[in-house]
């Protein structure tokens, strides 16, 4: 049995009748009972994210009766959230994640007392709010995100009960424990930008995060009443379309520059260490690189000055199309780079920009002096040259 | 040895398969078959000089090689071998 030993002891608080009530079905079970729901009263939890993971993490937690939650996110809730992230609904769209949240835990539980931080979690904050948790969930989407969170909890000791997504497939763990290994154990390095698409890239089953962030919501239960065996230690791996879990171990790397040999004695720049420069999920990266305005290209367009290269995939151009377009899918651009014409004015478009921005560079990369990348995608398209498409 | 590799959807699409019979007596040699195999895998699976990544994991069983000599850790006939690369999505 795992046990959370670095939460400090603490007078547990009573419950009221009304407690007892609503929480029955806790009381009558025989690993919580009286003393773990007062223990689940007395906890402090932090959850990194209010979307897709930190919704049933809010949920369920509140459910819970944990006695008190944080919540990090300076998000606004908009309407392709609402396909994952069930905290937020349809009257919340343009609202700010945390106003949303306060208002669904306040109707879930009342007794859960909230804070709510409206900033992005940076290396200047981040200790400062996590030190008044007990336990700190990551729920995040980016890389950046991820390494500064491992590395807070493991300088100030606090469990980090650790979820992540991708398309149909999840990883859940608990890292930071006493004596387990830390997110770095299992990912010394993060994959250089742009290698691994976001959710908002590259798609994310509905359900998926409601299933991981349930299993963290339970690790986090579990580290709280010192119940089970905790995931300390071990990976599990979902694959919803296998329809499989297993888990593998974790072990404590020695050579940890966080956990093990404790040569990391402060946050870092994580923005550099993970070589990118945005915060976020969808980058919007344009540095460097040449940019039309979908203006300009739908006049250049016309004219028959350019040929616009789609990078997208093929399922997304049934959805909304470009007029007169090569359709070549990012991952087939490499092997399709000779048949492009290096004469002509080349535009690179995508959903958004962020994958064209990338195909520009393979094409500078391989000799091309005349590509540029479309600003916005088809999104910017559709507000400025043809709104009758719908943005997805 | 004769030994099955596992491969989260981000990589199968590369190789048609999420899970391929493979032959090797090292992880290098079953990650060296697959590569000659599907090229286009061999990129996400090991860097120019033929080492793993450091945010690619590899489970021989239920055990990450760093821990087993990396790319050097031996193989048993049967043994299953599953690629964990880092995700972020949240």
């Amino acid at each position: 049995m795992v046990t959370h030993s670095q939460q400090p002891p603490r007078d547990l608080p009573a419950l009221t009748h009304e407690e007892i009530l609503r929480y029955s079905r806790h009381l009558i079970l025989p690993d919580v009972g009286v003393e773990g729901q007062r223990k689940l009263k007395a906890a402090r939890v932090l959850l990194i994210g209010a979307g897709g993971l930190g919704s049933p993490l809010a949920l369920y937690l509140s459910a819970a009766g944990v006695g008190h939650i944080g919540l990090v996110d300076f998000d606004i809730v908009d309407v392709t959230n609402l396909q994952r992230q069930v905290l937020h609904g349809t009257s919340d769209v343009g609202t700010s994640k945390l106003v949303s949240a306060r208002k669904r835990i306040a109707e879930v539980n009342p007794h859960v007392e909230l804070t709510t931080y409206d900033v992005p979690l940076t290396s200047e904050n981040a200790l400062g709010i996590f030190k008044d948790y007990d336990i700190v969930v990551d729920g995040t989407d980016n890389f950046p995100t991820r390494y500064l969170v491992n590395d807070a909890c493991v300088l100030l000791g606090i469990p980090n009960v650790y979820g992540s997504i991708y398309r149909f497939e999840g990883q859940s763990s608990v890292f930071a424990t006493k004596d387990g290994p830390c997110y770095r154990c299992l990912y010394p390095e993060p994959p250089p930008p742009g290698l691994v698409p976001s959710c908002a890239e590259g798609g994310v089953l509905g359900v998926l995060p409601g299933l991981v962030g349930t299993l963290q919501a339970t690790e986090t239960i579990k580290l709280i009443l010192g119940i089970g065996e905790s995931l300390a230690g071990r990976l599990l791996l979902i694959d919803t379309l296998g329809a499989t879990f297993r888990t593998v171990k974790v072990r404590k790397d020695p050579n940890c520059p966080a956990c093990g040999t404790r040569t990391l004695t402060t946050l870092i720049d994580y923005e550099q260490f993970c070589g990118s420069p945005h915060v976020g999920g969808d980058p919007k990266v344009s540095f460097n690189i040449p940019e039309i305005t979908p203006i300009d290209a739908a006049a250049r367009l016309a004219k028959g000055e350019i040929d616009i290269i789609d990078v997208r995939e093929p399922h997304e151009l049934e959805i909304a199309q470009y007029p007169k377009v090569t359709a070549v899918p990012l991952g087939l651009l490499a092997a399709q780079i000779a048949a492009l014409p290096r004469d002509r004015d080349l535009v690179l478009a995508c959903r958004t920009g962020a994958r064209s921005a990338k195909a520009v560079q393979q094409l500078q990369a391989a000799g091309f002096t005349r590509v540029w990348n479309l600003a916005g995608g088809i999104h910017r398209w559709i507000d400025e040259v043809d709104p009758t498409q719908p943005k997805y | 040895m004769p030994a099955t590799l596992f491969l989260p959807a981000i990589l199968a699409k590369l190789a048609d398969a999420k899970q391929l019979e493979v032959t090797g007596a090292t992880v290098g040699e079953l990650v060296a078959d697959v590569s000659a195999r599907y090229p286009a895998l061999e990129p996400r699976l090991r860097d120019a000089s033929g080492e793993p990544y450091p945010y690619v994991t590899f489970y021989l069983n239920d055990e990450d090689i760093r821990f087993h000599g990396g790319f050097a850790a031996t193989v048993n006939d049967g043994d299953e071998l599953t690629v964990v690369p880092a995700i972020a999505g949240g």
